[in-house]
Order: C-alpha cells, then sequence, then structure tokens
C-alpha cells in the first residue's frame, strides 16, 4: 500500500515536473525571440548558425533524399506494373515525397543532425559556465546564443526540404525512367497534372515550417534546461531526438488530417 | 551608507530546495580593497556571487551595489549595471568557439562601437597585462588550466570594471599558477584601483593578498577581519578552518540517523 | 580565403540552393504556369451520380483544360450533387445551353468533367446553372446491364442454345 502511495507520488511529481518545464520552454521561446538582438549583428550570427544547422545537415539530406526517392521508384514500379499503370509512377512518387516523405523525413534527419548538435552545444555552454559568463558580461545569452539558433532553424529546415523533395524526385526518375523504361513524357505530364502547386508543394513546405520549429525550440530548451554535468548533456541530446521525433509524428497526423483529411 | 561601501548585503536569507543556504547575512564590501569571502566547501560561496551578480534573486533582505539596490531594478538595468562588473569563473568560462583574441575582444564588440584597430590595440594591452599575448591567437582547448584563467582575467577587465568577482581562482592550480594569480590579482587591484571580492578556501594565497576577510559556515557569518586577526582568533570554529585540522566544531563524520555505537548495539 | 568568408559564401549558395529548389517544385514538379494563377469565375451543374470525381478534377473542353471543381455539394430536396465548377476568366463564351459530363481518363483513370458547347447566342455567367449534364459512367452498373441484356436477348431468341448458357445466365434464370 505505500509502495503504491509512493509511485502515485511520484507520478504526480513527474506529472507537476513536465508541465514546469513546458512553462520553462515557452517562456525560453518568448524571451528570445521578444528580444532579437539589432539587426545589424543578428545577420552575421545569424549566417553561422544557418551554417552550423543548415549547410552541414546538406549532405545527408541529399543523400537519404536521393535513396529514399530510389526506392520509391522500384517499389512504385513493381506495384503499378502489375495494373499496367507504370506511367503513372511520377506522381505516386512527387505526391508521396511531397506531401509526407519529404517534411517528416528530413525532420526527422534534421532532428538526429542539427537538433542533437544544438542540444549538446549549448548543454557544453552552460556546463563550462560559458553562458553564465555571458550574462555576467551584461550580454543576455538568450539574445546573442539562444534566438539566433532559434531562427537559423526555422529558416534551415524548409530550405532543407525542398533541397530533400527535389532529390527524391530526381532520384525516383532515375530509377523509374533511367534505368526501368518508364516512358519520360508521361513520367514528367502526370506528375504535373496531379500536382498541384497550391495544395502539395505548399503544404509540404507549410508542414516543414512547423517542423523546424518544434525541432528547434525541443532541441534549444533541452540544452538550456540541462543539468550542467555531462550526463545531463547525453540525458539531454537523448531527450531532443526522442521529444522531436515524436513531436513530428505526431504533428504530421494532424497537420495531414487538417489539410488533406476532407477528402 | 558610506560612499567607500561598494556593495552592502543587508539580512539577505536564500533557500535551494527546503536546504537555508544563506540564513540573515550581512557583508560589506569595500570600494577600491580586496575583501575574500572563505569558507569550507559547499557553504554556497559561488552562490553568493551569482546573488551579487544578479543571476539568483534572494529569498529575503537585500543587495545594494554602488546605490543600486538589485531587487529595484529592471533587467535592462541590470545588464547595464553587469558590464561594470568583471567576473572571473572557476573554469575560466571561455567561449570554446572563439579564440583567445576574439575572447577577450568579445565584450567589447558587444557594449561599445570601437573601431577594430582600436579594439585590437585593447586586446593586446589586456593579453599583455596577464602575459599571454603571445596565446592570442590559440582556441581555449589548446591552453591550460591556469593560461585559460589568465584569458578570462583578461577578458573581465576588458571593460576597465569598477569591481571583480574570483570565484575560487586557486582551485586546482600548481603553484606557480597560484603565485601568478595571486601577484595578477594584487596588480589589478593597485593599479585599477578595483573593488575585488575573492571567493577562495586557499587559505595561504588569499591571507597574503586580502584586506579584509568574511568567514562563512553554516549560511552565517561566523568570523571577519583582517588575516592576522582571523588567524589569531580564539574560536575554535575560526581556528579549525584557518589552521586546517581535520576535527573540531566541523565534525569529521557526516551526520547519520544513528550513531555508531547504536548501530553496533543493534547489530547485536 | 578566410574561414568566416567561406561561412558566408556556403550559406549563400545553401539559401540559392533552397531558392533554386523551390523554383523546381513550381514550374518541373507541379507544372505551374502563368495559367494557374488565372482568375475564375464559378458555374454550377446537377448530377445524379457523380462516381469518383472529386475536388480538383480538371474541367475540359475538347480535351483542354479550361477550369477546375472547387466544391462538391449535396442538394437535400432534389436528391442531386451539385457540382461547382471554376472556369478560367477568359474563356467567357460558353453558351447556356453548354452540356457538362463526367468522363474517365482511359478505362481505370481518373474522373473530369467534359463541356460541350451548344448554339445559343447568351453565355453563361457567374452563378449560372448547367441544366443538360450527364452522370458518370458507373462501371458495375453498365456491365450489369450489359448482361442483363445479353441474357434477355438469349431468352428471346429461344432456348435452343440451353446448353452453352454461361452461369450468369443460370443466375439470371434462377
Amino acid at each position: 500500500m505505500n509502495n503504491f502511495l509512493m509511485q502515485l507520488n511520484q507520478f504526480r511529481n513527474n506529472i507537476t515536473e513536465s508541465l514546469a518545464a513546458i512553462g520553462r520552454a515557452a517562456l525560453l521561446l518568448i524571451q528570445s525571440l521578444w528580444f532579437i538582438p539589432d539587426s545589424k549583428k543578428i545577420i552575421s550570427l545569424l549566417i553561422k548558425q544557418i551554417y552550423q544547422e543548415g549547410v552541414l545537415s546538406l549532405l545527408i539530406i541529399v543523400l537519404s533524399g536521393l535513396f529514399i526517392g530510389m526506392v520509391i521508384g522500384l517499389e512504385g514500379y513493381n506495384v503499378l506494373s502489375g495494373f499496367g499503370s507504370e506511367s503513372a509512377l511520377g506522381q505516386m512518387i512527387a505526391l508521396s515525397i511531397l506531401r509526407e516523405l519529404g517534411p517528416v523525413v528530413a525532420a526527422l534527419l534534421f532532428a538526429g543532425r542539427a537538433g542533437s548538435a544544438l542540444t549538446a552545444e549549448i548543454g557544453h555552454m552552460k556546463t563550462t559556465e560559458q553562458l553564465a559568463s555571458m550574462e555576467m558580461m551584461g550580454v543576455d545569452p538568450l539574445r546573442r546564443i539562444i534566438a539566433p539558433r532559434l531562427l537559423a532553424g526555422f529558416i534551415s529546415l524548409p530550405i532543407l526540404t525542398m533541397i530533400f523533395s527535389v532529390v527524391g524526385i530526381w532520384g525516383g526518375y532515375l530509377v523509374g525512367v533511367r534505368w526501368l523504361g518508364v516512358y519520360e513524357g508521361s513520367f514528367w505530364s502526370n506528375m504535373q497534372a496531379s500536382v498541384e502547386f497550391g495544395e502539395d508543394v505548399f503544404n509540404g513546405i507549410i508542414k516543414s515550417l512547423v517542423f523546424g520549429f518544434i525541432v528547434t525550440w525541443i532541441a534549444v530548451f533541452q540544452g538550456y534546461d540541462s543539468k550542467p554535468t555531462s550526463l545531463g548533456i547525453s540525458n539531454a541530446t537523448t531527450k531532443t531526438v526522442v521529444f522531436s521525433s515524436l513531436a513530428i509524428l505526431a504533428m504530421d497526423f494532424i497537420l495531414t488530417a487538417l489539410m488533406f483529411g476532407d477528402h | 551608507m558610506f560612499k567607500d561601501h561598494f556593495v552592502e548585503i543587508r539580512h539577505l536569507s536564500f533557500k535551494r530546495e527546503d536546504k537555508l543556504i544563506f540564513n540573515d547575512v550581512d557583508l560589506t564590501i569595500n570600494r577600491g580593497k580586496i575583501t575574500a569571502i572563505m569558507g569550507p566547501s559547499g557553504t554556497g560561496k559561488t552562490t553568493l556571487l551569482k546573488l551579487i551578480g544578479g543571476q539568483l534573486k534572494p529569498d529575503q533582505g537585500e543587495i545594494t551595489i554602488d546605490g543600486n539596490n538589485l531587487s529595484n531594478i529592471s533587467r535592462t538595468q541590470l545588464f547595464k549595471l553587469r558590464e561594470r562588473i568583471g567576473m572571473l569563473f572557476q573554469s575560466g568560462a571561455l567561449f570554446s568557439d572563439l579564440t583567445v583574441f576574439e575572447n577577450v575582444a568579445f565584450p567589447m564588440r558587444e557594449h561599445t562601437q570601437l573601431p577594430n584597430d582600436i579594439i585590437n590595440d585593447l586586446v593586446s594591452m589586456k593579453l599583455q597585462a596577464v602575459g599571454l599575448r603571445g596565446a592570442k591567437d590559440l582556441m581555449p582547448s589548446e591552453l591550460s588550466g591556469g593560461m585559460a584563467r589568465r584569458v578570462a582575467l583578461a577578458r573581465a577587465i576588458a571593460l576597465d570594471p569598477d569591481m571583480i568577482m574570483y570565484d575560487e581562482p586557486f582551485t586546482g592550480q600548481d603553484p606557480i599558477t597560484k603565485g601568478v594569480l595571486v601577484k595578477l590579482i594584487k596588480l589589478l587591484n593597485d593599479s585599477l584601483n578595483i573593488t575585488s571580492i575573492l571567493v577562495s578556501h586557499d587559505v595561504q594565497e588569499t591571507c597574503s593578498i586580502a584586506d579584509f576577510i568574511y568567514l562563512i559556515a553554516n549560511g552565517k557569518v561566523i568570523g571577519s577581519g583582517t588575516p592576522s586577526e582571523l588567524m589569531n582568533n580564539p574560536s575554535l570554529q575560526i581556528r579549525q578552518f584557518m589552521q586546517g585540522l581535520p576535527d573540531g566544531p566541523v565534525p569529521f563524520h557526516y551526520p547519520t540517523q544513528q550513531s555508531y555505537h547504536e548501530a553496533m548495539l543493534h547489530h547485536e | 580565403m578566410p574561414q568566416s568568408k567561406i561561412i558566408d559564401i556556403s550559406v549563400g549558395l545553401f539559401l540559392l540552393a533552397g531558392f533554386i529548389a523551390f523554383v523546381v517544385l513550381a514550374l518541373k514538379i507541379s507544372g505551374l504556369t502563368s495559367e494557374s494563377w488565372q482568375n475564375t469565375y464559378s458555374v454550377y451543374a446537377r448530377f445524379e451520380n457523380i462516381g469518383g470525381l472529386k475536388t480538383r478534377s480538371k474541367v475540359t473542353i475538347g480535351g483542354v483544360t479550361i477550369g477546375k471543381v472547387s466544391d462538391i455539394q449535396f442538394d437535400k430536396e432534389r436528391y442531386q450533387a451539385i457540382v461547382t465548377l471554376d472556369v478560367f476568366e477568359d474563356i467567357d463564351n460558353l453558351t447556356t445551353d453548354t452540356s457538362a459530363a463526367i468522363l474517365t481518363a482511359g478505362l481505370l483513370g481518373e474522373k473530369y468533367i467534359g463541356l460541350t458547347p451548344g448554339a445559343d447566342d447568351t453565355f453563361l455567367e457567374s452563378g449560372d446553372i448547367i441544366e443538360d449534364t450527364q452522370s458518370a459512367l458507373i462501371l458495375e452498373e453498365f456491365i450489369g446491364r450489359f448482361l442483363f441484356k445479353a441474357v434477355q436477348k438469349r431468352n428471346d431468341s429461344g432456348n435452343s442454345s440451353a446448353n452453352n448458357t454461361s452461369n450468369a445466365n443460370i443466375d439470371e434464370n434462377n
């Protein structure tokens, strides 16, 4: 009985702690975006962060996009050729990548590559008192460190997602048209006939904006809120990847239901 | 309030997770002097510096820095005030992605509009003062612990602050580095007339340069005075700390729920 | 070249690549042309059965796309589907007796609406209703009707070929 009460108590504490963490995360977001540093400095800080988060993630995004596109091309061909409708391959590749795989896979990779690096970097700065010393120098780390990282994440992921989608469709084209011999004209024309810019492409970009926001927010918060020890940093990095991935997939369902759910 | 009191702490109480770290503490830091705050590990000396720097808020009492009451000023004013205070962290806390030069230049670039060549000269001067002008292109990871602390010191004096807080500057340093740091702290204090707060538990080094010492234990100030006054203080508690005796009012054994004897009795 | 220059340039290239990707998505992949942004006006059409018609399906005349289906509603009083057709603004000469049919691209392809202009002098305007409509061809119904007719024909021409009757035939007779 006593054990049960203790567990109940533990459970209650966990919930309170989670709520408190959400509160701190919201506060971090508001405080860092409210006081964005002046425009001259933010540009150079942003460029550095876009390099860290965007450019350095480019290789893994391009390679993954290529392979995923090629696999869909191959699988799609096998299924569609059974109905004699290989010509719909372009449509299938483009829609599945633009709507779902592009935004989701790019965001998952981004969380693993850039998100975990962000958490580790900020956690390290906290552990080695760099954030505290900055604060003592009269420089607000929320403005100087957190804000540019958040903004860079918001900018980088949509760009990475668009690159991922283009490369993925190109990979599908390589396999479908160049290797398996689907007629090139019908590959593109079927794709263009079925892909609607305002709906499919644009909604994919909206998704990636939302994912970029969530992943960077989680990553930055976990780093800033980590316990200032080596163990604390490694825990925070794990949390970033786990929480981001769950949040991406859950948000993807919600967004898909909102965007495409009515027909 | 006297003009020569740079920092005044009145009735300060601070709790962390139900543990009382400071209980009604009064402290005064005199302008232009080196004031040392000493005490056993875990008595919250670093916490005190964070309270003075406004990074933590006291539960009770007030802290006044050069006439600014920390509990009454806005966030912006606090950051403005901090530009006049340098702090040397225990680990040095150098920015790991910037070179030594950029680390020292950081506060200047953030708070002033100085052109590049003047910043160049100023940084060289500061690095010269700590004897590390030759190391300006190194990254913090390439520095030894003592060098990192000296660079951090150069960074702390970059904006010619009115006060510097030293958090355990001697801990974990070899005797030569300790000597260098002692000399530097003294030199900066004398030449620039900087108010210094020195948190440490290295009795010898601290006593050699401090003008005044506060001894803190169990959340209270247990003694204060000049180094020689404290050395000759008859109180057992002060004597134990100043002379490094293993047992005394601070017991050798961490308190347990039951005494050793009781435990043995129950065993039988 | 200094490190910071390399970073600046690579970030510039990165942003440029993002822009190019955006343009490729728009032009090559969704086939976006200036036509897609044309203003449209809406006309309505009632159908008994729309089959698999969906919003965003094409609206064509003579196989050329002139608009798309923007909405499909159910008319409670007449038990019919009301389809909203968004037609490009420059196609302003659809006669009032235009007929609309739901067609299928290929045997199993997607449904679209084909318009056939009539001979009237007056033209459809925004909000008008196309009266002459032809519902979607439902393959199951079509096959059912075809088989039924075939059986009837066979019954009419006598029972001499009873040995050859198909299973369908037996089912029908039973």
